[in-house]
This record gives C-alpha cells, sequence and structure tokens, in this order.
C-alpha cells in the first residue's frame, strides 16, 4: 500500500509540476499576478509529493519487500542498514527519482526564498523549473518505474553491486545531485531572465548564491567520490579521467567560470550576456552528463544501468531543454543592453581571462569525453582518450591559470595596476621559486611536478597575501578592526583560491609517489618511500553479507612501528563478486596505502604498496575551497533571497 | 583605449586561447589516442609492433599461467587468439572464461605486453567494448538486452 502510494504520488507530482509550469507562464504573459502567484505552492507541494514518493521508495528498501523489482536487484536482506538507504540511489530508477527530488527541492528553494524579486522573474524561473520537473517524471513514470512490482516475490534480493557498499557511496551521490541540479536553478532563473528581457545587476544578485551553493555542493561531490574511488578501486588512483567522472567535471568548470563572471556581472553590470550564456551551460552540462551516465551509452564502473528506450528519452529532452535555450538566448541575447565599460588590465580583464582559460578546459574535457563517442557512431572505430590527452592539454592552460589567480586578486575594478599588483605579489613570487628550488633539490624528478608544485605554493602564498595585505593596519590592533571589517566574501575568494593551490600542490606530489608490487613473504619488511611494510597476519573474517581474507600489516619507520593498516579482499556471496578494501593509513599529509591480492600456500601473499606523499592534500584543498565557498555565501551582500536589501552596487566601496 | 579597441583586444584574447586549446587538442588526439582491438580485428589489421592498443576478449579457459608476478594468458574472441603477458596483480574479477580488456604495447614477437588489465565487471557486467565485439562474431551467450 505505501509503495502504491509513492507510485500515485509521483503522478501527482508530475501533474503539478504541468501546473507549476502553465499556470504561472500564462499569468506572466497576462499580467495577472493571481495566476503568477500559483507558481510558489506549486513548487512547494511538486516537491512534497516527490519527497512522499521517495520517501515510499526507502520505505520498501528498509523493509525488504522483495515484492519490488527495484529491491530485488539491488538490495539483500542482510545488507547493513546504511546500505538499505544508500541503496535506493545505488541503481538506475533509484537514482533518477533522488535527481527529481533535488530538482523539485530546487524549485521548492526558489519559491521559499524569493521574496527579493520581481514576480514575474519568479513566476517565469518557476515556470521553467517545473516544466524540467515534469521532463523529469515523466521519464520515471515512463521508462524507469522504481516502483515495478513482480508476483511470486522471491525470498532473498540479489544484493547491492559491492563496490558500492561504502559510506562514501553514502554520501557522494546526494551532494553530487545537490551541486548538478542546483545549476537547474541558474538555468531556470537565465532562461527567465530572456524570456522577460530584462537583466541587470539585480539578476546577477539573485543567481550568485544559488550558483555558489549549487558549486559548493558538486565541488565536496567531486571530492568524496574521487576520494571513494582512490580507496575502494584498489588502483590507488584518485581520477580516471572515466567519461562518468568527466560529466561532474564538466559542469563544476561551467560553474567555476560562472562564478566569476556573475560576480563581475553584479559588480560592475558587465559580460551579462556571457553571464547568461554560462548559466546556460553550466546546467547544459550537467544534462549531458546525465544523459551519459543513464543512457548507458559508456563503458565504465559507474554505468550499472542500460537501455536504449531510456537513453533517446533522456536525449530528447537534452536537446529540448539545450536547444530551446540557446535558441531563446540566439534570439533575445542581441536586444540585451550592453554593460559596463573596462580596461584590459583591471579585476574584470583578470576575470574575462580567468572566463577564458576555464572555457577552454571545459571544452577540452567534453571533447575528451564526446569524440570517442562520436568517432564510433561515425565510423566504428574504438578509442580510448585518457590521461596522456587530458594532461598533455589541460596543464598548459590550468598552470597559467594559477598564476593569474593571485594576480587577478590584486587588480582593482575598472582600471588596474599591473605592476603594482606584482610588486604586491613579490612575497608570493620569491615563496614559489623557493619553494620550487627547494622541491627540485630534495626530489630532482619529474620535471612537472617541481614546476607545478611550486606553482602551487605561489598561489597559496599570493591569494592569502591579498588578504594580508588589506588587513596590515600601523598597529596590531588597527589590523584587527581591518579584519573584522573585511566582507566575508573577501575571504572566501582568498580562501577558495588558497584551497585550489593545495588541491594543486597535491596533484603535484602524485609524480613523487612509490608503488610496489610484491609477494610478500610473513616476517619480512618492503621498502615503500621512506617506510618499511611487513605483514603480521594473514586471516579470513565473516562480515554481514560477505566474508574476507585480511592482513594485517604494520607500518614502521627507523625500526619503530608507526601504526598497523589492513587491507582485505572481500568476497560478496550474493553477487558471488570479489572487492578490494585498501589499508590506508594517514602519515603526515601522506597515506600509505597497501591493497592484497591473492595469497598462496607458501604464505606469500599479493600485495601493491605505495607510498603517497601530500596525497591528503588533493581532498583537503577541495575542503578549503568548498568552505571558502561557503564563506562567501555567508557574507550579508550574497545570503540566498536578500538581493533587494543588499545596497545598490553605486553604493559600495571601490575595491 | 577606445570602446572599440577593448572590444577588439577582448576578441583577439578569446582567439588565442581557444585557438591554442584546439592546437593541443589536435596534438593530443594525434599522440595520445588508443584504439581498441578484439583479437581477430587485429590479426586483421596487421598493426606495427610497438604500438599503444587496448585488446578485449575472454581469458582462454586453461591459458593461465602463473610464475610470482609474471602473468601469462590467452585473450580470444573464438576467432583470433592473442597471448598475453603481465607483471603484477591481477584484478579482482579476473577468471578465466571472463571477459577482460588489456592495455598495453604489441611486440615485435607477436605477443602483447600489458601493463594494466581491467576486468571491472561480473557475470552481469561485461564491457559493452568485449559484449558488441563478441555480438559481432556470433557467440554472444549473455542477454541479448
Amino acid at each position: 500500500m505505501i509503495v502504491e502510494t509513492g507510485h500515485y504520488a509521483l503522478v501527482l507530482a508530475l501533474a503539478l509540476a504541468l501546473a507549476q509550469f502553465a499556470i504561472p507562464f500564462i499569468g506572466a504573459r497576462l499580467n495577472d499576478a493571481a495566476l503568477m502567484r500559483v507558481s510558489r505552492p506549486a513548487a512547494i507541494t511538486q516537491f512534497l509529493f516527490v519527497a512522499l514518493s521517495y520517501g515510499a521508495l526507502t520505505y520498501a528498501h528498509v523493509v525488504s519487500d522483495f515484492s519490488l523489482v527495484n529491491v530485488i536487484e539491488n538490495s539483500h536482506s542482510l545488507k547493513p542498514f546504511i546500505y538499505k538507504i544508500s541503496g535506493v540511489w545505488g541503481n538506475h530508477e533509484g537514482s533518477m527519482l533522488l535527481w527529481v527530488l533535488v530538482l523539485s527541492l530546487c524549485g521548492a528553494l526558489i519559491a521559499i526564498f524569493s521574496n527579493a524579486m520581481t514576480d514575474r522573474l519568479r513566476a517565469d524561473a518557476l515556470a521553467v523549473q517545473g516544466l524540467l520537473g515534469a521532463a523529469f517524471l515523466l521519464f520515471i513514470l515512463l521508462t524507469s518505474n522504481p516502483f515495478a512490482r513482480v508476483a511470486p516475490a522471491p525470498w532473498e534480493g540479489r544484493d547491492l553491486n559491492p563496490i558500492l557498499q561504502d559510506p562514501g557511496l553514502a554520501i557522494h551521490p546526494p551532494l553530487l545531485y545537490l551541486g548538478y541540479v542546483g545549476f537547474s536553478i541558474v538555468f531556470s532563473f537565465a532562461a527567465a531572465a530572456l524570456i522577460g528581457g530584462r537583466i541587470d545587476a539585480g539578476w546577477a544578485r539573485v543567481i550568485r548564491p544559488w550558483t555558489l551553493f549549487a558549486w559548493i555542493a558538486l565541488t565536496l561531490g567531486i571530492a568524496m567520490g574521487s576520494y571513494w574511488a582512490y580507496y575502494t578501486l584498489g588502483w590507488g588512483g584518485f581520477w580516471f579521467w572515466d567519461p562518468v567522472e568527466n560529466a561532474s567535471l564538466m559542469p563544476w568548470i561551467a560553474g567555476t567560470a560562472l562564478v566569476h563572471s556573475a560576480a563581475v556581472m553584479e559588480k560592475r553590470e558587465a559580460l551579462k550576456v556571457w553571464t547568461i550564456f554560462l548559466a546556460i551551460l553550466a546546467f547544459s552540462l550537467s544534462l549531458l552528463g546525465t544523459f551519459l551516465v543513464r543512457s548507458g551509452v559508456l563503458t565504465s564502473v559507474h554505468a550499472f544501468a542500460s537501455d536504449p528506450d531510456r537513453g533517446v528519452f533522456i536525449l530528447a529532452i537534452l536537446v529540448f531543454f539545450i536547444g530551446g535555450a540557446l535558441a531563446l538566448f540566439a534570439l533575445r541575447a542581441g536586444a540585451l543592453p550592453v554593460g559596463g565599460l573596462f580596461s584590459p588590465i583591471s579585476r574584470e580583464g583578470a576575470l574575462v581571462l580567468n572566463n577564458l582559460l576555464l572555457s577552454a578546459c571545459c571544452a577540452t574535457v567534453v571533447v575528451g569525453t564526446l569524440y570517442p563517442l562520436a568517432l564510433e557512431a561515425i565510423t566504428g572505430e574504438k578509442i580510448s582518450v585518457g590521461a596522456p590527452f587530458f594532461n598533455t592539454v589541460l596543464i598548459p592552460i590550468a598552470l597559467p591559470l594559477a598564476l593569474l589567480m593571485p594576480i587577478g586578486q590584486m587588480l582593482s575594478w575598472k582600471r588596474g595596476d599591473l605592476a603594482a599588483a606584482l610588486q604586491r605579489l613579490r612575497v608570493a613570487f620569491i615563496v614559489g621559486v623557493v619553494a620550487t628550488a627547494a622541491f627540485g633539490a630534495w626530489y630532482g624528478t619529474p620535471f612537472l611536478s617541481i614546476v607545478t608544485a611550486g606553482i602551487a605554493i605561489y598561489l597559496v602564498v599570493g591569494a592569502l597575501s591579498d588578504l594580508a595585505l588589506r588587513v596590515r593596519g600601523s598597529s596590531g590592533r588597527a589590523s584587527l578592526k581591518r579584519l573584522a571589517g573585511l566582507p566575508l566574501s573577501a575571504f572566501g575568494t582568498s580562501i577558495a583560491h588558497a584551497g585550489m593551490g593545495l588541491t594543486l600542490l597535491g596533484l603535484a606530489a602524485t609524480g613523487w609517489g612509490v608503488e610496489t608490487i610484491v609477494a610478500m613473504k610473513p616476517s619480512s619488511f618492503y621498502d615503500v618511500g621512506p617506510y618499511q611494510i611487513g605483514i603480521d597476519s594473514v586471516s579470513p573474517r565473516q562480515g554481514p553479507n560477505y566474508s574476507e581474507v585480511y592482513a594485517v600489516m604494520a607500518v614502521r619507520k627507523d625500526g619503530a612501528t608507526l601504526a598497523t593498516i589492513e587491507p582485505a579482499k572481500r568476497f560478496y556471496q550474493a553477487r558471488r563478486m570479489a572487492r578490494s578494501e585498501a589499508g590506508i593509513v594517514t602519515l603526515g599529509l601522506g597515506q600509505v596505502y597497501a591493497a592484497i591480492g591473492e595469497s598462496h600456500e607458501d604464505g606469500t601473499i599479493d600485495a601493491r604498496l605505495y607510498w603517497k606523499p601530500l596525497v591528503t592534500l588533493i581532498w583537503i584543498g577541495a575542503l578549503i575551497m568548498a568552505f571558502g565557498g561557503a564563506l562567501s555565501l555567508a557574507d550579508r551582500r550574497l545570503r540566498i533571497g536578500v538581493a533587494r536589501r543588499a545596497a545598490a552596487p553605486a553604493l559600495e566601496p571601490a575595491e | 583605449m577606445t570602446r572599440k579597441g577593448k572590444r577588439l583586444t577582448l576578441i583577439g584574447g578569446a582567439m588565442a586561447i581557444l585557438g591554442l586549446a584546439a592546437g593541443l587538442m589536435l596534438f593530443a588526439l594525434r599522440d595520445n589516442i588508443v584504439f581498441f582491438y578484439t583479437p581477430s580485428e587485429l590479426a586483421k589489421k596487421q598493426t606495427a609492433s610497438g604500438a599503444r592498443l587496448r585488446i578485449g576478449g575472454l581469458v582462454k579457459e586453461g591459458t593461465v599461467v602463473k610464475n610470482g608476478q609474471d602473468v601469462r594468458f590467452t585473450v580470444t574472441d573464438k576467432t583470433s587468439d592473442l597471448t598475453v603477458s603481465y607483471t603484477g596483480l591481477l584484478p579482482d574479477l579476473f577468471r578465466e572464461g571472463q571477459g577482460v580488456v588489456v592495455d598495453g604495447v604489441l611486440q615485435p614477437s607477436g605477443g602483447f605486453r600489458a601493463d594494466s588489465v581491467l576486468a571491472k565487471h561480473d557475470e552481469r557486467y561485461m564491457p559493452r567494448d568485449v559484449a558488441d565485439a563478441l555480438k559481432k562474431q556470433g557467440v554472444w551467450q549473455g542477454e541479448t538486452k
């Protein structure tokens, strides 16, 4: 009964989504306030119905209701509770339902936090959001019904794919979707601005917090996913340039560009057309990602669903929304008023350059992801485009971007002084050069890692020296006063940039990692970088829905045991599938990482041992980036929903 | 600078960066893409040794020979066979009779030296490349969907 309620709620949500589209849209055209006002309750109730439906599916998973196909295929009565919850989105139908849940949540958020805008803008934005919701609800109901029943119900389910049974996966998809789908808010506002033909700095103030919100969630989601891949796949890699990973990277890059261009638009009324375009692009890339992941056109670890009907349906949604938005853009963009002027050497100029470089990165990822698919469709040749391609293209673009970031922070709006900016960065330059020399002397090779690490250090110091210079007063007390007076968004920028620098340092340090593959004998120690690893014991153990062989390994340095790690090889009975569980210990900022393979009769065990210096910085940097974004979001002037109360741009102090 | 001048600077800068990116991409695509073949496609193509390739197929039953870290096995698509050598740990899902994708370099001897072996699937999740290739060969035994 609960399951049927869930299914029915989904149908009602579809009807509400259609109402949320049609009524306010017509109202906005007729200038009828009563019709436009329908949008808010419609959006909120649509969300409640989708949430009810989602709750029903979760319930079915939790009580292991094996009369549902979805539960049979992805659950098992012995599966731990947390994976019964996360198993809801560990499959095609459930994850699409989560997608729609987040989409309708975004609609409800617009409805709740939209006091500070014209009725018309809100009505149009919620209408677009409603249309998006309707398309995806229809998709679920027609091609991916999670509530399909089967009779007779089997006694036991087939369990969730073991690599998905991990705490990391319990958090990764919801965060990722919050980011991915969060860009739908910006998309809806862009479409609404184009439909209404009005766009100004106020519009930028409305979308900036939403952009930041989606960007923060996506940053965390990607970082989480990458850490998950790092410790569950047992290969020590954290990014595989898998199309599914690229699917989340593309909107992230576009979103990063959008965060910056929206700042220009808000402060200076410039780059309007470009900002609108990016707003459309960011969500279009999210849709493209959804298509790639959900249609089954790819070969990848994530492709746990494939069905041509679904692919065609999502492709139709993709073409309709991206094509529609771009057509609207082409029709209306020419009529938008031209914005403020600025000299090429200025904060705006630097942000334009940032946007160009990010666009080039984004285009690279798009090409690298779609080219193999296009080539296969046209010629039938199968190719794979991997790390060598992306490194060759992205490194020459990303390193100049990193060099530029602190310089851009130092330039003033409208007309900047490059020489003065470089002068203020001299400490950062000196520290960067010294760091490069130090890394060079310590590690020797590879050249690229050394240069990248030097640039990363320069970026961290440069980003923070902007903050330091701004608070430096004549006395300690004056500095504190200035520090307190600084807007949170200034902290946000510096901290987010410093976070990027730390991530870059972590990436550079991958070049200094050590990997050995050995057949480990009991009571002998093997060198991995500065550490020695030896096996204490190898024994079997029984988990709730798996059995495993685990090794207890000691990590030593200079004869002293620093830590023990327990890499394991698990076997999941229900799916007859094996999975590695890496043994990881964090030492300083680096990690010792061990994965075991087969054990032999003579007592040896095959193992892959790694020492990864500074590797944790990759994710720590991402967390700091997200924290910087959150600080900006907490800034009084940028908080969601206060756009109108904020001071008009003319009254803001020049920075 | 005049308005026109500023605009030209902007457009010029944009063109330069996009041109650079496009150039880099073409360069990288020429050198860094890896073709995927099945053993029988490889036999037909007569690819020169030293080429970087991905080969997909099934691990032929009874051909896996291990000698410490060194492994030797045959990849087959039931028409042609290819001998693959590899040093290192095999993935969790590597088994005889199962699908596999190997990355590596074709040797002058006609064998294949793999530097990575992928088997990220079980009975139900075969890599699409392998499934397609097997379907083409007419030896597909799984669900046809």
